[in-house]
Parts: C-alpha cells; structure tokens; sequence
C-alpha cells in the first residue's frame, strides 16, 4: 500500500511540475503533413520549451471534430476551404490563417519500375487490382487524386478498382503494404522513400493544393498557440516544409530559399 | 432520408452476417464440442486462442489480417497462389476477419450448452446402439437447442456490428466493403448527421430487439452450465 502512495505522489508530481513549466498546444495536422510537423515541433519545442501535441487525421474530419468541440487550438489543414469555413461558422479566429505549403500529389507505388514518369499505368489499367486514394469527402489529396483521373478520362474505367484510405495517412500504409499495388499520395510521404516508383502529377491536372494553417478560438488566448503559427512561418520551419517536397507559398519564397 | 449507398451497405452487412453465421456454426460446433469434451493439456490453449478476439483490440485483428492477408504475408502468398487474389479490400476478405472476430460468440454458447448436456445422455444413447452421429443429432442438437440459437444470434448480431476490422481491413468500397458501421462513421465525419441518425436509429432497434428474442426465446442465456 505505501509503495503505491509514493508512486501516486510521484505520478501526480510529475504531471503537475510539466504543466508549471511549459504549456501545451493541442494542433489537429492534416495527415499530409505528419512527418515535417513531427520534425517542426520538435524543433519548436526546443526553442520555446512549449510542447505541440499532435494528432493526424484527414481534414474533414477535423472540421467535424472541431464543430463538435473538440480542444484543438491550432488547425494545420491541407486545404483553403475548411480554415475558411471555421472562420465563417466563428470557430476561428479572423486574420491568423495563411498559407504555408503548397501540396504535391504523386501516384506511388512500393514496388520499383511500376509507376511510369508518364502516369501511363493508368490508362493501360493493367497489372494492378486495387488503387488507393484518400476519401475524397474528408481528404483534400482524395479530390485532388479525383480530378487527375478525370482530367485523363479514367474515372470510370478504374472506379472498380478503388479503394480508399480514411485519410492519406492510411491511404499510403494501404500502398506501402502492398495491398493497393498503387495509390495517390501526398509526396512530402514518400519523398524519403528510398525504394518503390512514383510519378510526379503535373499540376494542370489538379487544382493546386493551396494548405492553410489557423488559429482556433480555443487558441486565442494561448501564447503557446500563437508562438507556434508563428513558428511555422520561420525560415526554421520553411526549410523543413521546402525539404519535404511542397512549394512555398509566395510570401515566403523572396526571404526564405 | 437514406441514400442508395446506405441501402446498399445495410444489404451488404446482411449478407455478410449470415454467410458468417452459417460458417461459424459450422466451424464452432466440432470446436466447442471438442472443448466440452476434451481432457487434453491442449484444452486451456485452444480455449484462450478461441476467445482471443474477446480481448483483443479490433485495431491488432485488424493489423495482423492486414499484414497476413497483403501479397508479402503467410495468408496472402497462399490465396494468390490459389488465383484468389489477396483478401484485403474484398468481401471474401472481412467474411475470413469476421469469422475471427465472432468465433468466441458462437463457441462459447455452445460449449456451455455441450458442458450442461454431460456425458449422462450420451452413454445412454450408446447402450441403446447409437452412433455417435446418430447420438449428435438426435440427442446434442435438440437438447442443445437453446445454445444453437444464442450462438446464431449472438454471432449474427456481432458480426453486424463490427467497425474496427472493417475500418482497417476494408477499404470503404461501396457494394463490397461499405458495412452500416462503415457508413455511419462517413456520414458522422463529413457532417451528415440526418443520415447517420437514421442508420443509427436502426441499429439500435436491431440491437434491442436481437437481445429481447434472445431473452426471451432462451432461457436463462448467460448461465447455461
């Protein structure tokens, strides 16, 4: 019984003298962005002391979450229109969203030699049984996958050979398994693939995949919160986003390269 | 209110449900009878592997059929050589991950329903020239009537209502893989909350009144020992 007294003290000792110390950000990450976000707050922890704790999901489905109260303080979106829409219903905060990575969409697949630099594949529609994309409804990288196939006339020939990941996050471990011979993926996911094949989606197929960040009015009044957006726009964090494959909006490009 | 896509996937799940419960009382019979039965030092194995699925987060199920079943796993390389294919986004593959998953529902009633028979009817049945065949059929299953019907219910029910496999194992595909579980969680996640109610809604009436015919046309389901 003492034994679990002490480790009681201990336990409630160590939770409170974390939270004197630093404070926490709770920031909802489109799935996309998982691996530079891991890298950047880590970084941002480091540099202010304020830990970013992270949860990876699509982005519909955070509007959703965030509709319904969820403690989020910070939205990392993968699009334009749900910061926007947050902004329209007051759930977030006028004036903070920006733009901080443009997005790139490539078809990918684990196995090398199998996706062409031409997206060919698509159109022989040979080889292969199942193609993964994101859920176009929640995920942004899901509709733009969808306008590429119908741009290349191919919707309807490989509609019955989809498949689709909750967000992009499952849509690449769909690919990255090999159950999915091929997917559409966010390339900032396998940009440090080492093997596999891909193709580089030219952007006159897709509508460019414009990713804004927002401060949540359950942020407002977190100086945490505001130091991390801030931080996202850091040559720090420029660098990392520049490294992991995405465009940098324009406000960025003539300071930070 | 519902979409064809609802529809499809409230007679997807049926289907799904049925054929699983026919495979499991099939496969849970010999099983459970076996278990009722056995004096081996195996016994206590074969017990806990068959109510694993109890226990186990539907997220580990999930992970290893998807890693099995895939093209580079144990699974997976012997239904391709069969020219199956692999498993993973097909219907064939959530029937061989519900079979997994509802196997302890179907067993366990059984196995308690065999238990609670004892081996009394069965020795009589033997003195009087039975078969053992003849003895299973005209003696178990009748007097095991009401274990037959906890298990079918039980593992129909369980089986309509399972998401988290499905979630990880599926692959949404509307007609093959799109369960009511699956559909509510879309509807819930893009904000269809109308459609989601009334999926929801019958689930909820399903679920009551599978457990009132079972309360009912049972008696005394839990403790049959």
């Amino acid at each position: 019984m003492k034994l679990f007294k002490t480790l009681g003290l201990a336990i409630t000792l160590s939770f409170s003298v974390a939270t004197a110390w630093a404070e926490d950000v709770p920031v909802a990450v489109a799935a996309n962005f998982t691996k530079p976000m891991e890298k950047i707050a880590a970084d941002f922890e480091k540099a202010t002391g304020n830990k970013a704790v992270l949860s990876f999901g699509a982005t519909g489905k955070f509007v959703e979450q965030i509709k319904n109260g969820a403690p989020f303080q910070i939205l990392v979106s993968a699009d334009q229109k749900s910061p926007i829409k947050l902004e329209k219903e007051a759930l977030a905060v006028l004036g903070t969203r920006y733009t901080y990575a443009i997005g790139k969409l490539v078809l990918w697949s684990a196995k090398p030699q199998f996706v062409d630099d031409k997206g060919l594949i698509l159109k022989t529609n040979r080889d292969f049984e199942h193609i993964a994309i994101a859920d176009p409804k929640v995920a942004p990288y899901g509709k733009a996958a969808m306008q590429v196939m119908e741009k290349m006339g191919v919707l309807d020939t490989l509609k019955p050979k989809m498949v689709q990941g909750e967000s992009i996050g499952q849509t690449k471990e769909f690919v990255a398994s090999g159950n999915a011979e091929l997917g559409f993926v966010a390339l900032s996911q396998v940009i440090k693939e080492t093997t596999g094949s891909s193709w580089m989606i030219p952007q006159d197929l897709y509508s460019p995949l414009y990713q804004d960040v927002i401060l949540l009015k359950t942020g407002d009044s977190s100086a945490a919160a505001k130091a991390l957006l801030d931080y996202l726009r850091s040559d720090a964090a420029l660098a990392v986003i520049k490294d992991y494959g995405y465009d940098l909006p324009d406000w960025a490009k003539t300071d930070a390269k | 209110m519902l979409n064809d896509e609802d529809f499809g996937a409230i007679l997807l799940t049926l289907q799904l449900a049925s054929l699983v419960t026919v495979i499991l009382l099939l496969l849970g019979t010999p099983i459970a009878w076996w278990l009722a039965h056995a004096r081996s030092r195996w016994k206590g194995i074969i017990g806990a592997v068959v109510a694993l699925p109890l226990v186990l987060p539907p997220a580990v199920l999930g992970f290893y059929l998807l890693v099995l079943m895939g093209p580079h796993g144990a699974v997976g390389q012997v239904t391709k050589a069969l020219g199956l294919g692999t498993l993973p986004f097909t219907f064939g593959g959530l029937v061989v991950a519900s079979v997994i998953y509802s196997l302890p529902f179907v067993v366990q009633p059984l196995q308690n329903a065999f238990e609670a028979i004892g081996s009394r009817p069965l020795e009589v049945a033997a003195t009087l020239r039975a078969s053992p065949l003849d003895t299973f059929f005209s003696v178990v299953v009748p007097l095991a009537r009401s274990g037959f019907l906890t298990a079918a219910i039980l593992g129909f029910a369980h089986t309509i209502g399972e998401f988290g496999v499905v979630l990880m194992v599926g692959g949404n595909i509307p007609g093959k893989t799109q369960v009511i579980s699956m559909q509510i969680f879309n509807h819930v996640e893009t904000g269809e909350y109308a459609q989601a109610h009334w999926l929801s809604g019958g689930m909820l009436v399903f679920s009551f009144v599978v457990l009132l015919m079972l309360y009912t046309l049972t008696p005394n389901p839990w403790r049959k020992r």
